[in-house]
This record gives C-alpha cells, structure tokens and sequence, in this order.
C-alpha cells in the first residue's frame, strides 16, 4: 500500500493532546533566568530617563538592560536583516533612545524567577518626549507611493504591467461593477505565546528553543546580529503551537533571550506576554477599489483593482493585493496598482495568505456585483470568464481544475436550489443567503536539501531543518519518503526542526510539501543508487541492474527475481549506514513556460436575523484543486483551518487601531474576536482530482493558504444574497444589516 | 503583578474589615496581571465555611455569594423557579469561567473597556482626572444610557440583568453588622466619580442575594446580541419577564445590558406595560420609554435602535420561552 493518499493522523498527534510535545517555552532547564520585556507606552519621540532603581530592589532581579547598557552588537542594519525582511533597514531592539511604535521592546528585565521579571518590568518608569505621530491610513492616503524593490519582491513581484486601454474600455463596457473594500489590522494571534529559550552551552556556543516557522532563519540572524559563528548556534524548533505567519520572521524575544544569554553567560528564557504580541507583525490595514467592466454578455473585459497598505517607517513591507484578477480572468484591458503609506506602528508581515485573502474579498464581491447587475448566476459568470490560462503571465496554467472545484462543489452543495433575486430566501425570522466565490494561490517550490539515511538496523531515516507549525510536515514528510521506499510509515524516521539538518527555507507560502517533498524524493533517488551500487559489490544478481529497474519495497531492494534487503545492503557497507545529502530544486527551465497556481471555489450559506441583524454561517463548502493531496486529512485539517478563519475574517477579527493614542487597544483574546465553536457550524471540504505532471517529482501544490481566499469574498456575497446590503468593510458588523 | 501574601478565610468575620478578596479570581487575576489592582495581601475567601449554598427561605430562595456561577445557573430550584437567571448566567463567559466565578464576584467585576485595561490609557475609573479615552476613542462596546463626562464604561454582568429584573436583594457584613440593598440601588453610574462600581463600602462583604418569590418561570427570555456567539460580551442583552393573564401583561420586568454603567431598568416603561396587550406594538412603545435619554457615540449610536429592537424581540420570545435558543441568541 503507497502512503501517500492516505489519511494518515498526525504522528505527533498524541504527544501534543498528552502535554508530552515540549514547546519552546516548556524544557525544563536548570539555573534558568527569566526575561520580562518593557513596552514602549509611546507610540513615537525619544526615550529620555529610564528608571530602574525600584525594579532592581526586587528580590531576584539580575539585570535590566536597556539601549545604555546592551551589548553592543552588529552594526550594519544588513546583519538584522533575515530571509524574510522587506526592503529597509530591519528594526534593532534595544538600539537607541528613539521609539518608532507603540510597545515598541524597551527595556529586558532578567529575574531568577519569571515573577520577579514581571514585577520588576512593571515597576520601570521611563520618562520620555513625544513626537507627533501618525497611526491612521484614511488620513494619510495622500502620502501613498510606491514601495521599495529588494530581495523579498522575487518572490512578490509588483502587479502586472497595465494592458490594453482600461479607461476606454471601462467606459464603454455594457455593465459596470466598482467598490471600494476597507480591511483593518489583523494579528496572527497563534495559541502559543512567542517565547524563546537560550541554553548557554559555554565557549560561545548556543542552543536556542524558539518558536518559529524557520530554524536557520533564526540561525543565520543570531550568528549575525552577535557575531558567532553559524556552527555555535544551534535553533531548534520541533513543536510550534501555530504561527501563522508570525514565526517567519525572527522576534525580538530572540534576541533579547540571545543577547541576554550571552552577557550574563546564563540560560535565558524570554516569553511576550499577549498583548506583547501585538507589538510586532501583522495583517497590514488596508483600502482598495476596484472597478470592473463587462460585456452584455459576461465577459469580463476592463478590470482595475488598486490597493493602498500602510508600513512602517523603516521597511517596505508589501503583500501582493492587486496581482490576482487577471490570474484569474482574461481582461484584455487592465489597470493594477500597489501603493503603500508609512505610518508610526512596528513593520506588518505575511500573515495566513497575504495579500490574497485581502485582494480575492475585493475581486470577488466585485464579480458578485456584476453577476447580479447582469442578472446572471455568479457561478455561470464565474465559468463565462473561465480560461486555463494566465493573463497575468501570459501562460498556460501547469494544471487548473478550477471548473472541477465550480461544478462538483456547486452541486455537493446545492448552489442550484438558490433562487437569484436578493432578499428571496427565508427561514423563520431569518433571511437565507447562499454566495460564492472563486480562490487562487501561488503554487511555489524553493530549493532546500534533505538528508536520507539507511541505518543499521535496515530503517529509513530523513533529516530537514524544516519546521512543523502544526499543518503536518512530519507527516506528510515520512509518507513521501516511505513511499520512495516502498516502506510502512513505522520504518521511517523523520528529523526535522533542527537548524543543524540539512537547509530548508522558512516554511510559509503554502510552498513547504512542494519544496521539502522534492528534497526528499531528489535524496531518496540518490540513495537509492548508492544502495544499488554497494549491493553491486556483493551480489552477482544485480551486477547488470539499472536504477530504474529496480523497485523497493518492505526493506528489499527487487530486481527481477531477485531481491536483497537493506540490512544485507548494510552488512557489505561493513555495518555502516549509508547516507547522503541532497538538494531538491525546482525544474526552472521546464517551468518557466507555465504558470502555477492552486485554485478553489467556496459556496456559503447564512442566515441573517430580519430584524436585528445577527449572521450565522450555516454551512459551507470549499472544493480545492492543488495538485496530489499527499494526506487527505491532514489537507482537509488545513483548509477547515482556513474556513474557520474566513468566518472570523469576514465577521470578527481586527485589531483596532486607536489613532489617537496611536496603539492598538484590543490586545487580548476577549477582545481580539476569533469564532468559538458556537460560531462554527457545517464544514465541508472537497479536493478534486488535479494530475499536475509538470509542477514538480510528486506534482504537489500546497494547501496552506487556499481555505482562506475564497470563503470571505463567498460570506459577504452570501450576505448581499440575505440582504440586499453589500457591505465592504470587513469585518462585517450585524448592527449594519439591522432592520432599518 | 507584584508578590503578594496569600491568607485563607474561615469564616466571615475573618474578612469583615478586610480588603481584596479572591473567589473565582476571573477578574481579580485579570487585574493583578494588568497591575490595576495591587494588594499587599490577598485574602481567599473560597475557604469560608459558609454561603455556598443555593437555599430556600421564607420569601424566595437564597443565593450563596460563594456559590459558583455554574452551580446557580444548573441548580434545580434555579432552573424550574428562576430559568431567567440561569439562562442569563449561562450567556456569560465560558464554561470553565463560570464553573470557577461566584455569585457575589460576578456583581463585584469591573468593566471590560479597553483603555481601563491600558495602564498607558488616561481614563478616569482607573485615574482619576485623567480623561476619558473612551468617548472621542473607539466606543462600539461603550454606554449609550447614564453616561457621564467623565465615563461611558459599561458593566458587563450577564447575571446582574437577571437579577435586576428578579427584584432581587442583596446582603451584605460588615463590622458594623448586616445590611441589605436593593439591586436597583446596589450599582451606581460613573457621574463624578467613575472609580466606584457600586455602593458596597470598604470592608463590607457580600453574603449572599435574595431572590423574592416571584421568578416569572412561564414567561421569561433572556436576549444577548454580541459578535460572536459565546465568550463575548453584550452588545445589547435584555432580560424579560411576563406575568400574563391571557393576552394582557399582570407584571412585566425589563432589564437592559451592555447599555449603561450598572443594569439599566425604568419602572414607568413596565407600568405603561401593566394592564395592556402583550404584543409588538406596546413593547415597542416601552422600547422608547427604556431608551429615552439614551445618547450615542461615534462608534455605538447603532446600539439606541439595536437595543429597541432587541426588547421587542426579547418581549415576544417570552410569551414562548421555548424560542430561546442556546447562548441567548435571537429567536429562529
């Protein structure tokens, strides 16, 4: 039986529901010190006196450090930049007197115990001068520019050149949709508090538990930023209680814990309490507009979609908002345009679907809109626009079964029962509303290498510093490599989370199957060989067998009627294990003639209370097109993840930004609204099948980010469907469909 | 949070006198954390040997103010004698708060607004003359009913609307021997001075609440209108109870939530009730008695109408309970 297709539960799965899985902030480390972090209260000026004297009466108070006494450390803003920084120069904590946003880290209280640290931390006054500040987008649209191009735009390219003549053909299209669509912040809010543990092994050496979503990453940044060799600095990272995003960027508690460790030549741990949480990246607040022109008969021919984002005053962080119309609808004339706005908060950074799960909401409520103003299903309009290739790219998809996910989805669910006129289903007291609409993601694949091993005693082991943050790498990871093999899941091991195993690049996109699963096919391949060619020195029946004749299965290499197994394999490598490295790449030549993209369609019904307004997301289906689902379950787990998020994204979550204050004022999971289980009702996710035979060795695409595209635009369509109200502004509150 | 000493309570005479006490902690933890209240010794009352309990007396029946919110909302004589209780406790919180918060807590908590949580934040209930964030800042949680210039906080309590609308009493120790208020009289709004929630004095101590008799079991409903279903706290709620002859109302209760600084009921809306129909259109006429004076802010105006609405409705679910739906939410 192959592994992969199968529906196999997390390995780790009863280690993390016993307690057993150890997260960054839970190794039992003796003589551990404590670091509590001081926020800045101010969201911009100088800090002038920092006092620490009643802090450091209290009883297990070690140090405070402050930007007066840190160690130095690096002094070109290039060595704080790590794989994921945006154009600028990367904010150094603790640097100087200057605050550049509100909770900005300004002081580390380190403590024997963690509640000394709090006490002491909440004890410093700091006096400061203030600075006028600007914290508000709307007013500031007028500083709107285009961003600074760097390393991370290679994998952001800026939106696609305009084509054709859009105004023109705007103004003389049949039918017109145009909106404008307002996002607030979002904070990626992972369970798991941001901590990091620095083990001080001595003799500059270091090994650092840290909650990330890149080992080496992590490891690169201290090596630079403190200057010790890469060698000495080890990161390890094997359970990480979500991230979101938040992980692919080193934290300041990183640092702090690091340089801590480092001064005091003692073991630091340094956890961010959860509004700290907040001090850093986010969901940047964003406003679009769009404006879409049609054909009495459908088809789309003029699309505009700009988006303004704010960024902070120091890098050049942008997601891409505007990119995907035309990935998805061949418009002959088109207009697309990013700007941002620097305003006085802490960077954003990539958070669960960047940019898309923004961008889609303004497409597609636009699409809706035209549907309804030409009086055609928006699922019909969806497939009148249909096309296999990329506008954008001028390309043919390497694989889109998008029309799979429209028809076998608009059927599971039972779109074909909606009647068309908003406002034309009920329930009781409450209007039903069904919606739709269409998701798109990147399908990326970097380079990264992997280690496989045969052991001793015959098992298969593979090595990645590659992460898990929760979606089931480890997982998916053994039953690649089983199948390469021809094992059971038992008979392998997999080794990951650990900056000291083979490179892998932080793991984010959506692109870590595609890129770690090739790593471990291109390293399997080689072992194989190197498994051949020893059994070729011991036994005559393989002396004339090729590669590719030879098949493995159950610790047996096969070939014609003869086999041999790997512990034989082993005993003529004089009972040593046989390993190699490898590096997994994608075929850049072969794919640059395709574009590559995972597709989805979501179709959503609500119930809308007449009379006060309260939205309930009845059920919902997503049906995804991403290539060979390595694991069903662990797939279906992330986009019910991405579905659960769309509620919240459509009707709850934000992070509310006091301008006046110049901070965020709803740091807590009471405010901070993500759904409960009262909020979630029926889900429903559907892959269809999707052979991508060009993409990459397993034709894998991802499905970290796609549950979260399509089902917000599909919720607020739903609404409008309810209600009549399209309301663009997200979250939607119910008060704006109260009865009037 | 500071160190603090730990004390456990015998008896009430143990307290009587005394400052911060811990029960559940749901609060009191929350504020420790945020150092908005620092006690040198924290005194728990849990370990008290006595009003625990949920009791019948001569008049009603006695809430302990030890009893946890759960064992109130899930105890028989709640359920079948007082379901406007239960169900209004049960749309707090979450289950494992209310398994741990207790009676007299809950009337004791503090408002949830966020620059009350911000210790950078000027506002005037945790800082006196400090100014009030809250009113030019973001205000959709805030009050829109006895507002001051100096507060719009809003206190959070599902109980309290139950226990406002039960007529229920609450009595309270203290050196100087027993006394009991009123609920009515009980919270206070911000005025002049919003650091004081209420009129318990220092050193006095909640013993337990009284509800009297009538508990309105045939006719009641309890509304809580809030963004997400459960662990959120209201935007509006709304407890009724009905005491009806046919189709006209004998005695009506209406209490308002998550308009105002303390359980916000006006008696001249429920008189103009008594004697008439119990339908849409008298509740919604004393909709508009309950929200007169009611002033919105920038973020909350919606709350004025969402709040009549939400009497109407909550009105009409009472004349059949059974159209309650878990986690108060509204009718189907």
């Amino acid at each position: 039986m192959t592994q992969i297709g199968q529906p196999i539960s997390r390995l780790e799965g009863k280690l993390k529901v016993t307690g057993a899985a150890k997260y960054s902030g839970e190794y039992k480390v003796p003589n551990l010190l404590y670091g509590y972090v001081v926020s800045s209260a101010i969201t911009k000026g100088k800090i002038i006196k920092i006092h620490t004297e009643s802090a450091e009466k209290i009883k297990g108070v070690v140090k405070i450090f402050t930007h007066l006494n840190r160690p130095g450390k690096a002094w070109f803003d290039m060595q704080y930049a790590d794989m994921d920084a945006p154009p600028g120069a990367s904010f150094r904590p603790l640097h100087n007197d200057e605050i550049k946003f509100n909770g900005q880290p300004i002081a580390l209280v380190v403590a024997e115990t963690f509640e000394a640290a709090r006490e002491g931390a909440s004890m410093i006054k700091v006096d400061y001068q203030e600075t006028k500040f600007q914290t508000d987008l709307h007013s500031n649209l007028a500083a709107a520019r285009d961003a600074k191009k760097g390393m991370a735009t290679l994998l952001k390219p800026p939106p696609p050149k305009p084509t054709g003549d859009f105004e023109k053909a705007y103004a003389e299209s049949d039918f017109k949709a145009s909106g404008e669509f307002i996002h607030s912040t979002e904070h990626h809010n992972p369970m798991e508090l941001f901590t990091t543990t620095t083990l001080y092994d001595g003799k500059g050496k270091l090994t650092i538990y840290d909650k990330t979503q890149g080992t080496i990453n992590c490891q690169l940044y201290v090596g630079n930023v403190f200057g010790l060799h890469f060698k000495n600095v080890r990161v390890v990272s094997p359970f990480v209680g979500g991230a979101f995003g938040s992980g692919l960027r080193p934290q300041y508690q990183l640092f702090l814990s690091v340089m801590a460790a480092l001064d005091l030549k003692r073991h630091v741990r340094v956890t961010l309490d959860r509004s700290q949480m907040f001090s850093f990246g986010h969901r940047p607040q964003t406003i679009q507009h769009t404006r879409f022109g049609a054909t009495q008969e459908g088809k789309i021919t003029a699309l505009n979609h700009t988006s303004v984002a704010e960024t902070s005053q120091f890098e050049d962080y942008t997601e891409n908002v505007t990119n995907w119309s035309s990935m998805m609808y061949p418009a002959d004339n088109t207009l697309f345009e990013q700007k941002l706005v620097s305003l006085d908060v802490n960077s954003p950074m990539d958070m669960r679907a960047p940019g898309g799960s923004t961008g889609l909401h303004a497409i597609e409520a636009t699409m809706d809109e035209i549907s309804y103003k030409l009086n055609i299903d928006p699922l019909e309009l969806r497939l009148i626009n249909y096309s296999t290739f990329n506008n954008a790219e001028k390309k043919p998809y390497s694989s889109k079964e998008l029309k799979a996910c429209y028809l076998q989805g608009a059927e599971k669910f039972g779109w074909y029962k909606r009647s068309p006129q908003p406002r034309s289903m009920s329930r009781g007291q409450k209007l039903v509303g069904y919606g739709m609409a269409t998701g798109i993601w990147d399908a990326m694949q970097l380079p990264a290498r992997a280690e496989a091993i045969i052991t001793k005693d015959g098992k298969l082991h593979v090595k990645s510093a590659v992460t898990d943050i929760g979606v089931g790498t480890l997982t998916v990871m053994t039953q690649i490599a089983a199948d390469e093999f021809g094992l059971n899941m038992e008979d392998v091991l997999f080794f990951y989370g650990d900056s000291k195993l083979p490179f892998a690049p932080i793991q984010g996109g959506s692109f870590t199957t595609a890129t770690v699963g090739t790593a471990i096919v291109f390293a399997s391949k080689a072992l194989k060989k190197k498994l051949l060619k020893i059994a070729k020195t011991s036994n005559e029946a393989f002396k004339k067998a090729e590669i590719e004749e030879v098949t493995f299965k159950n610790g047996m290499m096969i070939y014609k009627d003869c086999s041999i197994s790997f512990l034989e394999i082993i005993n003529t490598n004089k009972d040593k294990p046989i390993r190699t490295t490898n590096f997994g790449y994608p075929h850049a030549l072969k794919l640059r003639k395709y574009a590559r993209a995972v597709h989805s369609a979501s179709f959503v019904e609500v119930e809308v209370d007449q009379e006060l307004g309260t939205i309930k997301v009845t059920r919902a289906l997503t049906a995804v097109a991403a290539g060979r689902i390595i694991n069903p379950k662990t797939a279906r787990s992330q986009v019910l993840g991405g579905m659960v998020w769309s509620i919240s994204k459509a009707l709850m979550e934000e992070t509310i930004m006091d301008a006046q204050l110049g901070k965020y004022i709803n740091q807590s999971f009471a405010e901070y609204h993500i759904p409960v289980h009262a909020d979630i009702n029926e889900l429903d996710v559907l892959f269809v099948q999707e052979d991508d035979k060009i993409i990459n060795e397993l034709g894998i695409k991802g499905v970290g980010e796609v549950g979260l595209v399509a089902m917000p635009p599909a919720i607020a369509n739903a609404i409008y469907h309810a209600t009549g109200k399209r309301i663009n502004r997200f979250p939607i509150h119910f008060d704006e469909l109260m009865e009037s | 949070m500071n160190n603090f000493d730990y004390q456990k309570a015998a008896t009430v005479s143990d307290v009587v006198g005394k400052s911060t006490f811990v029960a559940g902690g749901t609060n009191l933890i929350d504020l420790l954390k945020y150092n908005l209240t620092n006690a040198a010794t924290l005194i728990d009352i849990n370990t008290i040997g006595e009003h625990h309990d949920i009791l019948e007396i001569e008049d009603g029946v006695r809430l302990g103010a030890l009893a946890t919110n759960a064992d109130t909302a899930y105890h028989p004589i709640i359920e079948q004698r007082y379901p406007l209780l239960s169900r209004a406790i049960l749309a707090g919180a979450s289950a494992q708060i209310r398994n741990m918060a207790t009676n007299g807590g809950n009337l004791l908590q503090r408002t949830r607004c966020y620059y009350f949580y911000d210790p950078h934040a000027p506002c005037n209930k945790r800082l006196p003359g400090s100014g009030c964030s809250a009113i030019n800042g973001y205000n959709r949680n805030m009050a829109i009913l006895g507002t001051s210039e100096n507060c719009i906080a809003v206190f959070p309590s599902d109980m309290s609307i139950a226990l406002s609308a039960l007529d229920a009493i609450i009595n309270i120790k203290s050196e100087d021997g027993e006394r009991s208020v009123d609920f009515a009289d009980f919270h206070r709004l911000p005025g002049d001075t919003p650091p004081i929630d209420n009129n318990l004095k220092p050193g006095e101590f909640i013993t337990s609440i009284d509800l009297p008799l009538k508990g309105f079991a045939k006719n009641y409903s309890y509304l809580k209108l809030r963004d997400r279903a459960s662990y959120a706290f209201a935007l509006v709620s709304v407890a009724t109870g009905l005491e009806l002859d046919g189709d006209t109302i004998r005695d009506v209760r209406i209490t308002l939530g998550g308009v105002s600084h303390k359980p916000w009921r006006v008696k001249d809306a429920e008189h103009y009730l008594i004697g008439k129909k119990a339908d849409r259109e008298n509740f919604s006429a004393a909709a508009d008695i309950i929200l007169q004076g009611a002033v919105g802010f920038a973020h909350n105006t919606f709350k004025i109408k969402l709040a009549k609405k939400a009497i109407v409705r909550n009105c009409m679910m009472a004349l059949d309970p059974s159209t309650q739906l878990p986690g108060a939410q509204p009718s189907a």
